[in-house]
């Protein structure tokens, strides 16, 4: 079915208003890029190798110990993909094919482990571990590669379930149906019929997983152990502890190369699979019990563990006096501004949630645009956009967030301590999501359904409407979520940036909660983490309305 | 023409955003330079730099001029950033740096002199930069600390005493690499033992010491404190006054105790950033931290030592904080000549 033609084709080009906002949209893209990331990017490798060249790499790869570095990065970050998509492919599946009660609940509730601070969840997970005695023995988790596997699993299920879920609930079920009516079993019909379809959301989702868990630094250092050591975090080593730029420049140009190479390759599969879809939804949805039973096990241990112990300590009460009783005490305290922090925790999530919007907004309108793009068409700059638009996850938050200071530094580009700075700085990381969730989407709508449509009567207006808005819209919605999640949890490069006091955030207010003792402090700052965990639930959940309030409308 | 709906949704979008991206970045750099200068200082500092809110009020309405915070993670991170930037320095004040880092940033030029006359007030042995390019503001001291509960007989009272086999897996500490009361306590065990650091560390090695990236994930993670199963951790003299005061319920004693022999003293500076925007004003904001109203407020909100001799420090602070006797100190050029040498070679020993 159309295998051959381009998902969008360019009729729009004879068109010249859409040419123009298609213009628009390019230069918006490209500026954001261009100025928030790869001059960034380019400074600090300038700075670094400006005066040596090449050296410093070269010197890297002579040297035993950096190998051993860059293998073992690329080992955790692999399996830890393979993993995830292992684990939450099923998951993907109850969520977009099974119809259940609190089904929207559970695609919001799954987004929750994605805001929470490394430290956090750390704590949280040696609590599990302690209580199922895996601290130490034969067992020992703490410490070890399979705390950090286990840990991105955790962090990136969500981020499998939502892009391949999006996207499974787009194709059309009746052809399963007919396979199996045809005598196919229900594994060959997964095999033969569905997974190939998929294919395209899974590159997607394990790029993103891939480039998380090769960039990530908190897991491998806290839940690792100091003993660990991956690309990402010698950057730091080098940039930030050492004071060694050449070194830090030239371990930022393999990051890069690698991450430029993945994600290229992962497009390319991603391009090459995908094919046109009638629109959305057509099949009935149906109900399984024991998959959905089993699926809904696997979240509740892998993600409902954890977040449970960081909700009981939340309400736990009376430490100090070695009772723990139980009491809203915490959260109450979330009202009073301590002597530690320049404003109350509730003035830092309205901060946070001021900056997530404002990141979230600019998310959306740069990766729709360049999501456009990408899908459009085949030319070699627009596949540059559908590379360069995901970089961002792959690349160190040391290497854009000290590039930002170095090059940000002149008016009328002197914003590295302006307000504006640290939603953009969010949307960086943010842009990726949108791109990747929108680009399969865009490329499975069957330019037949909008033929269809026309011809049924409906006007161009209403076809936009219907078709390509509804489904970019589920991706939409799909990458806001995450855009707003990331921002929430302040990722990326922002802990870089200097921040104005009167603008402390969650993540920071709760930071500085745990960074001295006391037992009134820590309580605060699980309570901090709860209504964290609480508000990027509820916000999912709002945008995951938003994007499917035309389901019924068809 | 069917991506033309979609387009334009992008667009106004897009088009908002950079267009207020764009406003308020000019708007930063015309507003920048000339008209804030005169009554503006902006004072840079690490995420735990805190103060009372009307602290900095009474300097406004002293000077007339308003003072601006940018925080940036802790003090390493500070001190990098701002030789990252020397040649178009952040802000105007840099607050934060310690004498673990400060020969770094003597080096690399970041501060222009600046002799306060307030330093009359500041004891000798706090002003380690004898050309005053920056000003002593606050110390404290890392000690390790024990949870009274947790410890099976007498506490350890020296750093010897962690060899002990009644020791044995009692202890963590945080990697020199990564932490800041990590490399103050290396810095200790160097200073206090000169070249036999190295046996101490394997032999804490051999009784079973733990290791973590950072001082939370020590504390909270494997120390008793956080339900963990050590019960000697490295943190600060003035930890169990925060176990007081932030107890829940309230507590007259601390759960935990000080090891006062084997503290490394940690002193922190304030300095004029060299191409400050406001040389003048940044000169003032130091005078201010040096005034009792700014001396005083940092007990309670750093949980550190005022550096001025006339500082009164709060009853509830002085309650419970440990004072140290004779902390341990190595001098600051030194620590900048071996300190890498120094991690590599830690790291070897403990975690190979």
């Amino acid at each position: 079915m159309g295998r051959d033609r381009p998902a969008l084709s360019s009729t729009a080009r004879s068109w010249s208003p859409a040419r123009w906002s298609a213009r628009l949209a390019a230069v918006v893209v490209v500026t954001f890029f261009a100025l928030f990331f790869v001059w960034p990017v380019a400074g600090v490798i300038v700075e670094g190798l400006g005066s040596t060249g090449v050296d410093p790499i070269i010197d890297l790869f002579a040297s035993p110990a950096f190998r051993s570095v860059l293998w073992f990065s690329l080992w955790q970050a692999a399996v830890s993909t393979a993993l995830t998509v292992a684990v939450a492919l099923p998951g993907a599946g109850a969520v977009a094919r099974l119809s259940f009660r609190g089904q929207r609940l559970v695609r919001a509730m799954v987004t929750i482990p994605f805001v929470l601070p490394t430290v956090v969840v750390a704590t949280a997970f040696e609590g599990v571990f302690d209580r199922f005695g895996l601290t130490d023995g034969d067992l020992r988790l703490h410490h070890t590669a399979w705390a950090i596997l286990i840990a991105h699993v955790f962090f990136n299920y969500a981020v499998v379930v939502r892009v391949v879920g999006a996207h499974w609930a787009g194709l059309d079920a009746r052809m399963e149906d007919q396979a199996r009516v045809l005598g196919a079993s229900k594994p060959r019909v997964f095999a033969a019929v569905t997974l190939p379809r998929l294919a395209p959301a899974i590159a997607a989702a394990a790029a993103i997983v891939f480039l998380f868990s090769f960039t990530s630094f908190g897991v491998v250092l806290i839940l690792g152990g100091p003993a660990r050591a991956t690309v990402e975090t010698e950057i730091y080593r080098y940039a930030v502890v050492r004071l060694d730029l050449a070194t830090a420049a030239a371990l930022a140009v393999v990051q890069l190369v690698v991450v430029i190479g993945l994600v290229a390759l992962s497009n390319a599969l991603e391009r090459r699979r995908s094919s046109p879809e009638p629109v959305h939804g057509v099949g009935a949805a149906r109900r399984c019990g024991l998959g959905l039973a089993a699926n809904l096990a696997v979240m509740g241990l892998l993600l409902g563990l954890p977040c449970t112990v960081l909700v009981e300590r939340s309400f736990s009460t009376g430490e100090s006096s070695g009772g723990s009783g139980y009491s809203l005490r915490n959260y109450a305290a979330l009202l009073d501004r301590v002597d530690l922090l320049p404003g109350t925790a509730v003035a830092a999530l309205g901060n946070s949630l001021m900056f997530a919007a404002a990141a979230t907004a600019v998310a959306v309108a740069v990766g729709g645009a360049a999501a456009l793009m990408a899908a459009g068409d085949r030319s070699g700059p627009v596949r540059l956009v559908d590379v360069g638009s995901t970089l961002p996850l792959g690349v160190s938050a040391v290497t854009v967030g000290l590039g930002i200071l170095l090059v940000l530094d002149s008016p009328p580009l002197d914003i590295r301590t302006s307000i504006v700075i640290v939603p953009i700085a969010h949307a960086v990381v943010g842009v990726p999501f949108v791109v990747r969730t929108v680009v399969p989407m865009l490329r499975a709508v069957n330019p037949h359904s909008r033929e269809a449509a026309a011809v049924l009567g409906a006007p161009p207006a209403r076809v936009r409407r219907e078709i390509d808005l509804r489904v970019a819209g589920r991706g939409l919605a799909v990458g806001a979520a995450f855009a707003f999640a990331v921002s929430m949890g302040e990722f990326g490069a922002t802990s870089f940036i200097p921040r104005r006091a009167e603008t402390l955030t969650a993540p920071l207010a709760l930071f500085r909660l745990l960074g001295t003792p006391g037992a009134v402090l820590r309580g605060q700052a699980m309570a901090l983490a709860v209504v964290l965990m609480a508000l990027t639930a509820v916000v999912a959940f709002a945008v995951d309305l938003l994007g499917d309030s035309r389901k019924g409308a068809f | 023409m069917r991506r033309n709906a979609l387009l334009r949704r992008f667009r106004l979008l897009a088009v908002a955003v950079l267009t207020v991206a764009v406003t308020a970045a000019t708007a930063c750099g015309s507003d920048g330079p000339s008209s804030m200068e005169a009554t503006t200082v902006t004072l840079l500092t690490h995420d735990s730099f805190n103060l009372s809110p009307e602290t900095l009020d009474v300097f406004t309405a002293r000077t007339g001029i308003k003072v601006e915070q940018l925080a940036v993670g802790d003090a390493g991170r500070l001190v990098a950033e701002a030789i990252l930037t020397a040649s178009a320095p952040l802000g105007d004040v840099l607050f934060g740096i310690d004498n673990t880092f400060l020969q770094r940033g003597l080096d690399a030029g970041l501060f222009e002199p600046y002799r306060s006359p307030r330093l009359a007030d500041v004891p000798d042995r706090f002003q380690l930069d004898p050309e005053h390019r920056v000003t002593p503001i606050n110390f404290g001291d890392v000690c390790l600390n024990y949870w009274i509960d947790a410890v099976d007989g007498a506490p350890p009272a020296t750093l010897d005493d962690l060899l002990d086999p009644v020791f044995a897996d009692q202890l963590v500490v945080q990697s020199p690499e990564t932490s800041s009361p990590g490399l103050a306590f290396l810095l200790a065990t160097i200073a206090h033992y000169g070249d036999e650091w190295e046996d101490y560390w394997a032999g804490l090695r051999d009784n079973g010491v733990a290791v973590t990236t950072g001082w939370q994930d020590a504390y909270y993670g494997q120390f008793a404190a956080g339900g963990g199963d050590r019960s000697v951790v490295v943190s600060y003299a003035s930890s169990p006054t925060a176990e007081v005061l932030f107890s829940d319920p309230p507590v007259d004693t601390p759960p935990t105790g000080v090891v006062t022999a084997g503290c490394y003293r940690q002193i922190e500076f304030a300095g004029v950033l060299a191409g400050a925007a406001n040389p003048a004003g940044a000169r003032a904001l130091i005078d201010f931290m040096l005034t009792p109203t700014f001396q005083n407020d940092v007990p309670l909100n750093m949980f550190v030592f005022p550096v001025i001799s006339s500082a009164t420090l709060p009853e509830v602070f002085t309650a419970h904080a440990t004072r140290v006797s004779d902390p341990l100190m190595i001098d600051p050029a030194e620590v900048e000549a071996h300190r890498d040498q120094w991690t590599d070679r830690w790291v070897e020993i403990v975690l190979r």
